[in-house]
């Protein structure tokens, strides 16, 4: 028998749409296993038709950066203009750019 | 193009859903809420007359409504919110066959549905779901017991499932293109209901003491209804002679298989348990039930009976 716990771990839900190329993410959800969470995620967010693809993890096993950091993480690369493609003169006769 | 058609464009950084969905045309409604068989040939086969097929399709769809409105007694009141959501939605599903079931039923014999008072607007199936009693429904009694715990529900929705699974992965070619077509959607629905049922089985079973005693007194109290689920109703056995129906008997074998793979898995032995008998030999598909069903049915149908003209 296993150790009884308070609570059924959190997991995160990715689903891919049918003309969807990658997963996003929509939601969480509780779940005993990570069977049953690829169940419930199929019940909860997938009930409108709205997925053909479903990826579930246990949310303790996402290593996220801290709103702390923010400043070090994101703010160096908000000044280097140069690394958007934006320095470049397009001719008129090309299109859907 | 409509205006009620939202593109993604719009809400594209508010909305979590706006990657899935291109615009609402791929949501899942479009489906005829009018007429249920729309564009299904409702001949009735060679082989079978109108009486027989409409009370087989009337044992098929009460099993399914009876069931339904059992599970949707569990709606707010599941041990978790995802749960709660997973069992309202076998609800629905088995709720969609009802309808199917049921509006065949009366294409195939109109005499089967109640009269309404004039002026009713309640399509047939809805006649039958409402305006019947007790002893004219023919659905098994496993679907009508009263609710238990959730060990319960796991238990009923298991041996449910895998017993029906199996007579619909054979009705899926019965010649009565309604019935086929009704089987081919179930069995994906009825898939998933065993697959639900079957892992909670299990995880019930390896979990805790507590979990465990609940489950096996969950399958002692509900096993002596499972043999019923083979018996041969001679409507049955009709239906299935003709082409059209599947006799229970006949899948029994595959049924016990995969029982016997949940309950190895789950390491429960299968209970020793006498089978419930019938009143004078009639079970539920004679319309022999219990008192449950009666007061189940008191609940589901009081609106309807009191309101007979109303719209909803």
């Amino acid at each position: 028998m296993s150790t009884v716990e308070a609570e059924w771990p959190l997991y995160e839900v990715f689903v891919r749409g049918k003309r969807g190329l990658n997963h996003v993410h929509v939601g969480s959800l509780h779940a005993a296993d990570d069977r049953m969470a690829l169940l419930h995620a199929r019940d909860v967010y997938t009930r409108r038709n709205e997925g053909v693809s479903i990826w579930v993890v246990r949310a303790d096993a996402i290593t996220a950066s801290s709103p702390d950091e923010k400043d070090p993480m994101f703010a160096p690369s908000g000044d280097k203009v140069y690394r958007h493609p934006t320095f470049y003169d397009i001719p008129d006769n090309v299109p859907h750019m | 193009m409509n205006e009620h058609v939202h593109t993604s464009a719009e809400d594209e950084h508010d909305n979590a859903y706006a990657g899935l969905l291109v615009n609402d045309a791929h949501w899942a409604f479009g489906t005829d809420f009018e007429d249920p068989l729309a564009g299904v040939d409702t001949t009735i086969p060679d082989g079978i007359d109108a009486p027989t097929l409409a009370t087989y399709a009337l044992m098929l769809g009460d099993d399914s409504l009876v069931m339904s409105h059992r599970i949707s007694e569990w709606t707010s009141n599941a041990p978790d919110l995802e749960d709660d959501i997973a069992l309202s939605n076998i609800a629905l599903d088995l709720l969609g066959q009802a309808r199917l079931l049921l509006a065949r039923a009366a294409k195939a014999d109109e005499s089967v549905v109640p009269v309404l008072p004039e002026g009713s607007p309640a399509p047939p199936e809805d006649a039958l779901a409402y305006f019947r009693e007790a002893h004219e429904f023919r659905n098994v009694r496993l679907a009508e017991v009263v609710n238990g715990d959730f060990a319960e529900a796991t238990v009923r929705v298991l041996l449910f499932s895998v017993w029906r699974l199996a007579v619909w992965e054979r009705l899926r070619t019965s010649r009565d293109h309604v019935l086929s077509a009704v089987a081919v959607k179930g069995v994906k629905e009825l898939t998933y209901h065993r697959d639900y049922a079957a892992r909670w089985f299990v995880t019930l079973a390896q979990g805790t003491e507590e979990s465990r005693s609940r489950l096996v007194a969950a399958l002692d109290a509900l096993w002596p209804l499972w043999p019923e689920l083979f018996d041969t109703h001679p409507v049955e056995a009709a239906a299935a002679a003709s082409g059209v129906g599947v006799d229970p008997a006949t899948v029994r074998d595959a049924a016990e298989a995969v029982l016997d793979q949940v309950l190895a898995a789950a390491d429960v032995p299968r209970p020793d348990v006498a089978r419930r008998s019938g009143v004078l030999g009639r079970t539920g598909r004679d319309g022999m039930h219990g008192e449950a069903l009666s007061r189940m049915l008191a609940d589901m149908q009081s609106v309807a009976r009191a309101h007979p003209r109303g719209q909803w």
